[in-house]
């Protein structure tokens, strides 16, 4: 009997250190989005996300970061764009006209999950070289191009996942009213449009808050490119550059930023997750 | 005649859409080999002049004087990996295990977003957190009973930014793969007498050992390539770190902290771009082997 008793008090104590781990997890969540918000929300005002650094906004004087949210954005839009005009004829590819257990789909998933794990500073250093050798100087484009690269794992790996699951009969009964394989592609895409935008989400995520990547490639500015070839300013790097300076006012500025980029992120993750619900379990 | 011309628009339609999707799939597989050789490429100058050996175990970084050591960088990068890793392996695989075996679907249905958001906040957030939370707790709280003197800016804090970070990946590939364990031998355990607990123990982690052991490697490869977060917490010093109170310098820091300068000092884009090279072979074997791992136990268990 008494080993019973041992056995069950094994479990308890175990029981106990997983629920104050789980908790340990949670709490730190908390105290990372409390610590941004205290010290984000103070530095927090129009200005800052209306007006473009002013004269002496370097020193503390006027000035917002609507360079940096702007840029933040157009990056995005146009990674996004490129990113999908790759990924999604690659993913229909190997769902609708590869069989099954096709060894070029399986290779293909698992290179992907593989450049999935590919850590955005080696993509930063490529899209480096890949601009030098081009002739490019770092610009909106350059930044565009090698966060596409960054993200297109991303887009392929959770689009896949959603269009893996679309039912084999609804293809089969598509191509049995004669359609041809690319004419099913509209009923595939709709089908799975919910796992798309998800998938863009998640992947709008990744590429505005990456630092790594954009360091080197697209540089950065106090005003608004007014086209491809100007450098641009983005979130991350205004925190990461404004959290270096001795001054105050300037740090301000960074913790004002870091406190966008949460905001944007945790909306994104949000609606991320609305949308998602019914198409995938957690998965990260 | 309409008809079968519109039948023959269809079928070219058709070959075009498939041909140049095949195309488009060929060329993103050999994504990865032109990244590879284009790094190569770009650290051929300093391979040709010092020997990978000298590089790799040279601890003197003095780029003016064409010296390029990696070796306090690697072992920044370690230290920094292994500290988030001790951190974070106990956390995760408790947690896991709960949120799995124990919890309540109610408790999952609250957690499991969260670790969502964890996974989805920006690198550079968690770097300001660390700056603002960790490095003066450390500084002012934990070093003082170890150590004269630490500023806080230490392996120690790039370790517990980093565990935080990786915990999402690791958590969530332990979750999967307590979960695909197929039911019947936990009953089969706990029919024979055995508690929760026991059949955990020798059943649930024994039998998930594999997989549990690729998302580790999964995590390591993650925190290696971390740049900004790490770069911001770490101090910085091109030293060997003593103790974990040290300042580090991490392979993934230094390419980013030194990209201004590196064009005009002969062989430094060179050695960059040789680091960049070295994170990109490692983690690319790293992810490559556990992913084989992961694919072939969903397999097993999906018979």
């Amino acid at each position: 009997m008494k080993h019973f008793r041992v056995k069950k008090l094994e479990e308890k104590i175990f029981k106990g250190l997983m629920m104050a781990a789980t908790l340990v997890i949670v709490v730190s969540l908390f105290m990372i989005i409390v610590a941004i918000v205290k010290r984000g929300l103070p530095a927090m005002s129009w200005d800052m996300v209306s007006k473009i650094p002013g004269g002496g906004f370097y020193i503390g004087k006027e000035g917002g970061l609507l360079n940096a949210i702007i840029g933040s954005l157009y990056i995005v839009i146009g990674s996004i764009t490129l990113g999908l005009a790759f990924s999604l004829p690659i993913v229909l590819y190997i769902n609708l006209y590869l069989p099954e257990k096709s060894k070029l789909a399986q290779f293909t998933r698992l290179s992907f999950d593989v450049l999935f794990g590919i850590p955005s500073i080696v993509y930063g250093a490529f899209g480096f070289t890949l601009m030098v050798y081009l002739g490019l100087r770092s610009s909106l484009l350059a930044g565009i191009l090698t966060v596409t690269m960054l993200i297109i794992p991303i887009l392929i790996r959770s689009i896949d996942e959603v269009m893996r699951r679309v039912p084999k009969e609804m293809k089969d009964a598509a191509l049995s009213l004669g359609a041809t394989r690319s004419e099913i592609i509209k009923v595939i895409l709709r089908q799975v449009a919910p796992g798309i935008v998800t998938a863009i989400l998640l992947s709008v995520g990744r590429g505005i808050g990456d630092a790594a990547s954009v360091l080197f490639t697209a540089g950065y500015t106090d005003s608004i490119p007014t086209s491809l070839g100007q450098p641009v300013a983005t979130l991350p790097l205004a925190t990461f550059f404004q959290l270096s300076s001795p001054i105050a006012e300037v740090q301000e500025r960074a913790y004002a930023a870091a406190l966008i980029l949460t905001g944007i992120v945790l909306i994104l993750s949000i609606t991320a997750r609305y949308y998602s619900r019914k198409f995938s379990k957690n998965k990260i | 005649m309409n008809r079968t011309r519109y039948n023959a628009y269809r079928q070219i339609k058709e070959v075009v859409f498939r041909n140049s999707m095949l195309f488009l799939t060929l060329i993103s597989l050999l994504f990865a080999v032109i990244i590879g050789i284009s790094l190569y490429y770009k650290s051929v100058p300093i391979l040709d002049q010092q020997s990978m050996w000298t590089l790799l175990s040279g601890e003197s970084w003095k780029p003016l004087k064409g010296e390029f050591g990696f070796f306090p960088f690697i072992m920044g990068t370690l230290w920094v990996t292994g500290i988030a890793i001790i951190i974070s392996l106990p956390l995760c695989l408790l947690s896991a295990i709960y949120l799995s075996e124990y919890a309540h679907p109610y408790i999952k249905k609250i957690v499991y977003p969260m670790i969502d958001v964890l996974a989805g906040i920006p690198p550079v957030v968690y770097g300001v957190w660390g700056i603002l939370v960790v490095v003066p707790f450390i500084s002012t709280s934990i070093a003082p009973h170890f150590v004269e003197f630490s500023t806080g800016y230490s392996v120690l804090a790039g370790g517990i930014v980093l565990a935080i970070m990786i915990i999402p990946l690791m958590i969530s590939v332990f979750i999967e793969m307590f979960d695909a364990l197929p039911s019947g031998l936990r009953e089969a355990s706990l029919s024979l007498g055995a508690t929760n607990w026991q059949t955990i123990k020798k059943v649930v982690l024994r039998k998930s050992f594999p997989g549990l052991a690729a998302a580790v490697v999964l995590a390591i490869s993650r925190a290696f390539g971390e740049t900004i977060a790490v770069l911001m917490v770490c101090g910085n010093v091109a030293e060997v770190p003593k103790s974990a109170f040290d300042p580090a310098y991490p392979l993934p820091a230094l390419i980013a902290n030194n990209y201004g300068e590196m064009m005009s000092i002969p062989m430094y884009d060179s050695a960059l771009m040789l680091s960049a090279l070295l994170l990109f072979v490692i983690i690319l074997a790293f992810n490559a082997i556990s992913r084989l791992v992961l694919i072939r136990i969903e397999k097993n268990f999906a018979l």
